[in-house]
């Protein structure tokens, strides 16, 4: 699955740890919530970079403790209809002022790109085989913006105020 | 009314320009109709029975002169010469073709419309009270606030894929004419004991399957914060509503499964994270967007007009379209003039390109180039000189659209049914125009007095049957269309739903049913009692006994 990030197809420099797999001695991991609950002071002890993958059943105040510790958060869109990740990301930025990677994996579609970035996404798992066209298309089709969220884009009523 | 600026103009043109390459992609069959799907509702573009419908927003009811002309347009060009007026207060068209779709959402834009929202699980066109600026009760304007809020539900980055569609609702007035309480989020207009202006916030009402009467969860919000409650409100339904089940989706079922208690203390938490936010509305904001809607330039009359008064003596037909279609104006001279879209025999809420434009000619001559669209699905000429009726209504006349029956019996609300809707289970048109054919004198529909029958074609009640005082309900059953009766719902401020009488009817029985129960209540009435006033104080049980005895 190709990952796009900052507009570019990036080497994924995460390993997934599924289920109770064992952990490589070196390098970044990405882990799901039970895993992380189980060993949680053992992956900080790593020194690695780690991150967790929420369902879009975990909301994210289960993890807002140990924000500190992760590098990465990524949501999972179970379906495109599924939309519970958006709030997780704006809460994840807005609230719990997380600045590490929001990453969406599962059913990610060029239409839902430019919500999930408004919203606080940064990374993007797409399944099309032409990703960075994808996001060429979603940042330039709409550029007005009536809702003022965590990236701070301006809308439109603050651009009338100017 | 609202105009668009720059960023509103761009907004709906980069929508349409984007939706016109996807329509490219599908026609190319770069895009398959499972994922084109979600992109097509997201613009207002349904698949029915004999093909695509388009629903058009008309943003809180208001149209202008030139957007209606502009619908007259695409009815004659790209559909069968017709429109359908919806109960939220939108313009639909059922035959549209798709290859056709790119060019008229650019039409659209052309004048400021467009379908975003009007489908999908996301928040849909904000509705309001179609007296908002003139009634004489009304207490505030709510058409500002449909304005604010209809900019920030516009393809928001966080509501765009709710567990199910969402509804608002906005009323300025005590007497409620948007249904405020049948809504997902319904706002009541009001002043506080300081004169300060604020909302009474409903949620979770909603008919469908599963009807419910929203829950008062907050009595007085500042206007400012109205943004932010939302956002808090729809922020615990995303997170929180039911995916498991599109039937258990909306919020009513969550407010019901909650508790609205619980429901609430989560929104007061949300709000309190976000209310002092960028979504605060600063004072100049509001009074920026109230200025688009500042009363017209009305000129000094008296409100007696001696002409008016001649003409209603000499002219019946006329006297009795004034007694049912004026409403009292908050100016003197004035008058609001209910357009009836329903008339005797024909489909409610349908009107042709020509009426479309002889309205808009109306409207520019008589209003200020300005209508509104009723939930009622009709039409309303807000203000209309006391001088002017006569030569109105003999032009509405003309166009076929004075028919007196504002209020009557022959003003149901009717959702499309089986000629039109992958959904339904019964036709509910034809039924509509029977039962207007029965009532169809207007000494008989004056005499019977204020009612409301609404009809749908099956139990996800577009036709908003539950608070009809008279709803009926078309079933499947064993493959014949079965009527079920119900009385006793109201959509107003006293809101309530139907109760099912007995066993359903066919279609000859169901149109016998709703007249036997119009006899029983002529007869048991006491004076001055509506319908609804004589149910609440017998209940049914005498309509029970008229319906289901044996015949003598």
């Amino acid at each position: 699955m190709p990952l796009l990030k900052n507009a570019e197809i990036i080497k994924d420099p995460y390993t997934r740890v599924e289920g109770d797999e064992p952990v490589p001695d070196h390098g970044a991991v990405l882990v799901g919530l039970a895993r992380w609950q189980t060993d949680r002071d053992a992956l900080i002890a790593r020194d690695e970079d780690v991150g967790i993958q929420l369902t879009s059943a975990d909301a994210p105040e289960l993890i807002a403790e140990d924000l500190p510790f992760l590098s990465l958060v990524a949501l999972e869109f179970p379906a495109f209809t599924d939309g519970r990740a958006y709030s997780y990301a704006r809460l994840l930025r807005e609230r719990h002022g997380y600045t590490g990677e929001v990453r969406a994996v599962g059913d990610v579609l060029i239409e839902q790109l430019h919500f999930m970035h408004r919203a606080g996404f940064d990374a993007f798992e797409l399944s099309s085989d032409q990703p960075e066209k994808d996001w060429q298309i979603a940042q330039s089709d709409m550029q007005v913006w009536y809702q003022p969220t965590g990236d701070k884009r301006p809308t439109a009523t603050q651009l009338r105020r100017r | 009314m609202y105009e668009y600026d720059e960023f509103d103009a761009d907004f709906v043109n980069q929508r349409a320009l984007q939706f016109g390459r996807q329509v490219q992609s599908r026609l190319s069959g770069d895009l398959t109709e499972d994922q084109f799907r979600p992109i097509r509702l997201m613009n207002g573009l349904y698949l029915q029975l004999h093909a695509y419908m388009l629903r058009i927003n008309v943003p809180y009811g208001c149209l202008g002169s030139k957007q209606m002309r502009k619908l007259a347009h695409i009815a004659r060009v790209y559909d069968k010469d017709y429109g359908h007026l919806t109960t939220r207060q939108n313009m639909q068209f059922n035959w549209i073709k798709l290859a056709d779709m790119p060019e008229i959402l650019l039409e659209l834009a052309s004048v400021e419309m467009h379908g975003i929202q009007s489908s999908g699980n996301c928040i849909r066109n904000i509705t309001a009270d179609e007296y908002a600026g003139v009634a004489a009760e009304e207490i505030e304007d709510p058409r500002v606030y449909c304005e604010i809020l209809r900019q920030w539900s516009s393809l928001h980055p966080e509501f765009s894929f709710l567990p199910r569609k969402f509804k608002i609702a906005v009323t300025g007035s005590e007497k409620d004419r948007a249904v405020v309480k049948a809504h997902d989020i319904g706002l009541r207009l009001h002043r506080n004991e300081s004169g300060q202006e604020g909302f009474e916030v409903f949620v979770g009402g909603g008919l469908g399957r599963t009807p419910f009467i929203g829950k008062s969860i907050r009595d007085f919000l500042p206007t400012e914060h109205v943004l932010s409650y939302c956002e808090a409100i729809l922020r615990v339904y995303n997170q929180l509503g039911r995916r498991d089940n599109k039937y258990k989706a909306r919020i009513k079922i969550l407010v019901h499964e909650m508790g609205s208690e619980a429901f609430s203390e989560r929104v007061e938490n949300e709000w309190a994270e976000i209310k002092d936010t960028a979504l605060a509305l600063p004072q100049a904001e509001i009074e920026r967007v109230r200025g688009f809607f500042a009363p017209p330039a009305y000129e000094t009359l008296p409100d007696q007009d001696p002409g008016f008064d001649a003409q209603r003596k000499a002219e019946p037909a006329f006297a009795l379209w004034a007694r049912q279609q004026l409403a009292r104006h908050k100016v003197s001279g004035y008058a609001i003039v209910n357009v009836s879209c329903s008339p005797v025999g024909k489909p409610p809420g349908d009107i042709s390109s020509a009426q479309m434009e002889g309205f808009a000619d109306l409207a520019d001559a008589y209003n200020f180039g300005e209508m509104r669209v009723t939930h009622n699905q009709n039409l309303v000429l807000t203000d209309v000189r006391k001088k002017d009726l006569f030569e109105l209504w003999r032009k509405l006349v003309e166009l076929g659209l004075a028919t007196s029956n504002h209020g009557l019996i022959g003003d149901t609300i009717c959702c499309p049914g089986l000629d039109y809707c992958a959904l339904a289970t019964a036709r509910s048109i034809p039924l509509a125009e029977k039962i207007s054919e029965r009532f169809a004198d207007p000494a008989k529909q004056e005499e019977i007095g204020e009612i409301y029958l609404n009809m749908s074609g099956c139990i996800n009640a577009c036709g908003h049957h539950h608070v009809g005082n008279i709803g009926i309900v078309g079933v499947d059953k064993k493959n014949t269309e079965l009527y079920q009766l119900m009385l006793g719902g109201s959509a107003e401020e006293d809101a309530s739903l139907g109760k099912i009488l007995g066993p359903g009817f066919d279609e000859d029985g169901i149109v016998d049913a709703v007249e036997n129960v119009i006899s029983t209540y002529l007869e048991m009435r006491e004076s001055g009692e509506k319908f609804i006033e004589t149910y609440r104080r017998l209940g049914p049980d005498p309509f029970k006994d008229r319906l289901y005895s044996a015949p003598a």
